[in-house]
């Protein structure tokens, strides 16, 4: 199970970071989104894996790590945050200039 | 009345009322000029008043010490010290400063509200007030700093002036890059001292010279010191300076700015000096600064370019007379500080009142002006005399000082040096008499622009005050300076004084004989000026200024040229520096770490579900990846990724991220929909074969690095620091769900900040949609319209019907979160998306007419329902979101647990609902109105 996650964060890290060297907006918010996923696991992953283990409190149970969930789940919102605003500014950016390249705008 | 006030507060007081009242003049300026200049009298007063408190103590030799640790971790503390050095420097400031504010007033013309120029100049002379009473030397730096910054507004005050910006930045870059050594020497003094506060610099005199770092600090502190003291060939700035109106000149280059330098000298003596190499740096840099000014001075034709080598060359002669590093040379240099400071004021506030009556201050028109103002013209010559080392005047007991100082000096060349004193003698003879004869006598005035009179009473009082300290401290040395001067040597030697005698007659000796050489000798040059002159004239000109100019240019231009090369303006090529940065970063540190034991996963059985999983995941990334030109097919690939993530999640034991993540996702496809819907209908064109290698090759190596890293991190030994949260949970918290009761209990104040961030977006998100219109397009690329039926009618009915019931799921979500997954989170993505579905459905005049339209009132209702419980819990005595819990047993509903933290929940949830719905409606509105604007005028 760990190869498998380690396998998936490498792979959503390479994708995204192509992604986000791209020169038009879209596949940049593209590969921020998997660079995300990436990170979110990536955090996650912090606390081990376990299996049938929730952090909810029961009688007789044994619990995974609860902190880095917690972190995550503000990470995911604040991602989608994130990628709300940056979709704002690339479409700010497009109205200004007529141009959805990444450096629209730049007097060159 | 006796105040009942420690002295050390009273210290701490000196520097605070300075600074605090620094803006008052500008505050009270709409006074008038008067409430102006009396305000920043009235504020060097009341520092003069504290002072003059703690003055009685300094002058017995006791340092009084304030301490407030600062940052203690670095060595800063502000902590400040008055001792005789202190006390004599701030009378200086606050004395002259005074005089300076008087004069100022009438100096400055008419139009000039004056509130500004006071202000800069008290925090000006705050800011010296603290180089002279800081006790830890970063603290001095602090002030030094803000001595350079203020100096330059000063400096630059006539602003719509080129040649002032030009000076003052010339002053700026000088000094600043002084104090950029000095602050990189006071790092080291600090480090081989092992402490900042002067009091254990000081002590630590004879362990400084030993370390092998004394040489490099010890040419650092010179520098900044020089740099400031404007010493050759640091000097070119100060003649520059002149640019600055006269009072600036006055207390600049008398008392203050430029006598930092020297008094960081006299300061650091006991630490730094007697050493070989400080007696040849600082004795021989002040020997030729003495000289060369001197010379200079003599042929410059400005008045105040005169005043202001010879002011260079005064530095000299006091930097030569630390260097010569005996106690009895550091006494003349402190007191020759005194006659310099004393006589030079007057001679700038006279060559003001010269440059004022006269509109010009150029000594070949300026002529005969003692018939036009005979008090003036006398108070000048007078100082000027003082300048000269003339007899009854102040400056002629501490050059006597300064001559007997390198006769008795027993270096191997004890012939040049009494030699180099009295030529620089000869020199400054020759230039006060230029003075003197030029302005006040030979002739008429030639072309004036207007008719010179004697200045008003008051314009000219300063000069009679200064002028009456020069005579009475040139007749009565042991009445009026010499316990000033004894506290101040004391402090600056930091031992027991030598003997000495302030007195005007000490018979028939070398000295004696040097100052009537040098009278002599330099009305003889004097005389001959006429040849020297014309001599001077066919020299080869020197353009320090010019030089300087160049030189800056070419930095600036090197460095743009520096920044062009990283900094293109391109996202991508910083996108590709800061990738490439982070691996090389990721591979150094994997292969200096420490040895870990290599890859070992605790083997947790993978099934075919995680295979599975791990493909539809793979698919979707690598599709996205290869099919981005193909945008709308990369949305629905994302998705997969999407849905794969959040089975991990709930695989790996995290119910409530399965949520969230499902939640989100749904947002995330929307607003990607929505995007596409805008852009430019074409796709991107494809990228050069070399920028795809290269991205690619960038994107094997991040993502094989993160592979490693998780591995790597997955086999380290773990030890979890949740005991605590699991502990506490359900007893602390209330609430059995650990994850929630972390985010809205135990972490509740990160939870607070992260929703402000959310808030933040959404009111930045709105501002970028401000007027925004962009063409959306009716038709897509092949040309078909986008929708023939924007708004279905069973969609939109099914949605109606939805609401409801997608707001019940999230009601029941957020209040079971505190114990079972759920919480404000997801409750409020699933309220937002069930919103944002009847934008979708119903359009958006359907919805607006039912949604609150301005983000901004929720956002604060949610923000304060959070902060608010938080602060609730003060009013219990229990520290910020102090969580309460309780059971409440109600009729039909049974047992409930009741927590506030659920109360901050509802919060985080009204913060969440309001941005997603404001990020996803906003674009939504823009679609409406570019549609009307698309159809309007058609």
């Amino acid at each position: 199970m760990e190869a498998l996650l380690a396998t998936a964060i490498g792979v959503l890290t390479a994708c995204g970071v192509f992604l986000i060297l791209r020169a038009r907006t879209f596949p940049v918010l593209l590969g921020l989104t998997l660079l995300s996923y990436a990170v979110n696991l990536f955090l996650f992953a912090s606390g081990r894996l376990h299996l049938d283990a929730p952090p909810l409190i029961r009688a007789g149970a044994s619990y995974t790590d609860p902190l880095p969930q917690a972190l995550v789940l503000t990470a995911i919102v604040i991602g989608f945050g994130m990628t709300g605003y940056l979709a704002m500014l690339a479409l700010r950016a497009l109205a200004e200039s007529g141009d959805d390249h990444v450096d629209a705008g730049k007097d060159s | 009345m006796e105040l009942p006030l420690a002295p050390s507060l009273l210290l701490a007081a000196i520097p605070a009322l300075a600074f605090g009242g620094c803006l008052l003049p500008l505050l009270l300026q709409r006074y008038g000029r008067a409430v102006a200049a009396l305000t920043a009298a009235a504020v060097m007063a009341g520092c003069l008043a504290l002072l003059l408190r703690l003055a009685a103590a300094a002058l017995a030799g006791h340092t009084e010490i304030f301490r407030l640790a600062w940052l203690p971790a670095w060595g800063l503390d502000f902590s400040l010290r008055l001792d005789g050095l202190g006390l004599l420097f701030c009378l200086l400031i606050l004395g002259i400063g005074m005089l300076v504010v008087l004069y100022a007033a009438w100096y400055l013309p008419d139009e000039d509200r004056l509130g500004r120029f006071y202000s800069i100049l008290l925090l000006f002379m705050a800011a010296m007030l603290g180089v002279v009473l800081a006790e830890n030397l970063l603290l001095l730096l602090v002030f030094w700093e803000i001595t350079s910054l203020s100096s330059f507004l000063l400096v630059a005050y006539r602003s719509d002036k080129h040649e002032s910006r030009i000076s003052a930045r010339m002053a700026l870059a000088v000094t600043g890059g002084g104090g950029l050594a000095l602050f990189a020497g006071i790092l080291l003094l600090g480090e081989i001292a092992g402490s900042y506060e002067l009091s254990v610099v000081l002590e630590a005199g004879a362990q400084i010279r030993s370390d092998p770092l004394y040489t490099p600090a010890l040419l650092l502190i010179l520098l900044g010191a020089f740099t400031k003291s404007a010493q050759f060939p640091f000097h070119f700035w100060l003649p520059n300076a002149m640019a600055a109106p006269t009072p600036v000149s006055a207390y600049l280059h008398s008392a203050t700015m430029v006598k930092a330098g020297v008094f960081l000298l006299a300061r650091l003596y006991p630490a730094l000096g007697s050493s070989d190499l400080w007696f040849w740096l600082v004795s021989g840099t002040g020997a030729v600064t003495l000289v060369y000014a001197a010379a200079i001075a003599l042929f410059r034709h400005d008045i105040k370019g005169l005043l202001a080598y010879s002011t260079i060359s005064h530095l000299g002669l006091i930097t030569l007379l630390f260097g010569l590093d005996t106690p009895l040379s550091v006494i003349a240099g402190i007191f020759h500080i005194i006659n310099h400071a004393v006589f030079k004021a007057s001679l700038f506030m006279a060559a003001g009142i010269v440059d004022h009556e006269c509109g010009t201050r150029d000594m070949r028109r300026v002529n005969g002006m003692f018939r036009c103002m005979p008090i003036t013209a006398t108070l000048a010559i007078i100082a000027a005399g003082a300048m000269a080392g003339v007899p009854l005047l102040n400056g002629f007991l501490s050059k006597e000082m300064f001559f007997a100082e390198t006769v008795s000096h027993a270096e191997p060349i004890s012939w040049a040096l009494p030699l180099l004193a009295t030529v620089a003698g000869m020199l400054a003879v020759a230039y006060s008499s230029r003075f003197v004869h030029d302005v006040f006598f030979n002739g008429e005035p030639v072309n004036l622009p207007r008719q010179p009179h004697e200045p008003p009473r008051w314009m000219r009082a300063p000069i009679e005050l200064l002028v009456l300290l020069c005579l009475l401290v040139g007749v009565v040395p042991a009445w009026t300076v010499a316990p000033l001067l004894t506290a101040a040597a004391g402090a600056a030697l930091q031992g027991p004084l030598p003997d000495f005698q302030l007195a005007l007659w000490h018979g028939f000796n070398k000295p004696l004989l040097m100052s009537l050489l040098a009278l002599a000798g330099g009305i003889l040059i004097y005389a001959l000026r006429r040849p020297l002159f014309a001599w001077q004239e066919q020299l080869p000109p020197l353009h320090p200024r010019t030089a300087f100019e160049r030189f800056y240019s070419l930095l600036a231009l090197n460095a743009r040229r520096g920044v062009a090369l990283v900094d293109n303006g391109s996202l991508q090529r910083y996108a590709a520096l800061l990738f490439a940065f982070v691996v090389l970063l990721g591979i150094w540190a994997y292969r200096s770490g420490p040895a870990g034991g290599g890859i070992r996963v605790p083997a947790l059985v993978a099934d075919e579900a995680a295979v599975a999983a791990l493909c539809v995941l793979l698919i979707g990334a690598v599709g996205t990846t290869a099919l981005y030109r193909e945008r709308l097919l990369a949305v629905i690939l994302v998705s997969l990724v999407g849905l794969a993530v959040t089975l991990a999640f709930i695989r790996l034991s995290a119910p409530d991220l399965a949520l969230t993540q499902l939640a989100v996702e749904m947002g995330t496809i929307i607003l990607m929909l929505l995007v596409l819907y805008y852009l430019p209908p074409r796709s991107a064109p494809k990228s050069s074969a070399a920028r795809l290698s290269r991205d690619l090759l960038l994107a094997i190596f991040a993502g094989s690095g993160m592979g490693l890293l998780t591995l790597l991190m997955l086999s380290a030994p773990f030890a979890s620091i949740s005991g605590f949260y699991l502990q506490q949970s359900l007893p602390g918290g209330g609430g059995a769900n650990v994850v929630n009761v972390i985010l809205v209990d135990f972490r509740g104040f990160d939870t607070l900040g992260e929703i402000t961030v959310l808030a933040m977006v959404a009111l930045a998100s709105q501002a970028l949609l401000d007027r925004l219109a962009l063409p959306a397009p009716a038709r897509d690329g092949d040309g078909r319209r986008w929708a023939s039926d924007l708004h279905p009618l069973f969609l939109a009915m099914l949605m109606r019907l939805l609401l409801p019931l997608a707001l019940t799921v999230s009601v029941y979500i957020c209040l079971r979160g505190h114990n079972a997954p759920g919480g404000g989170f997801v409750a409020g993505l699933i309220t937002s998306v069930a919103l944002v579905m009847q934008y979708l459905a119903n359009g958006s005049d359907f919805a607006q007419r039912r949604l609150p339209q301005r983000p901004a009132p929720l956002l604060a209702l949610g923000l304060l329902l959070a902060a608010g419980i938080g602060v609730a819990s003060w009013a219990f005595d229990r520290p910020f979101l102090t969580s309460a819990h309780g059971h409440l047993r109600l009729p039909l509903l049974g047992d409930i647990e009741l927590a506030t933290a659920m109360v901050f929940d509802l919060g985080v949830y009204v913060v969440v609902v309001t941005v997603v719905v404001t990020v996803l409606s906003g674009l939504g509105r823009l679609s409406q109105r570019s549609r009307l604007g698309d159809e309007g005028p058609a």
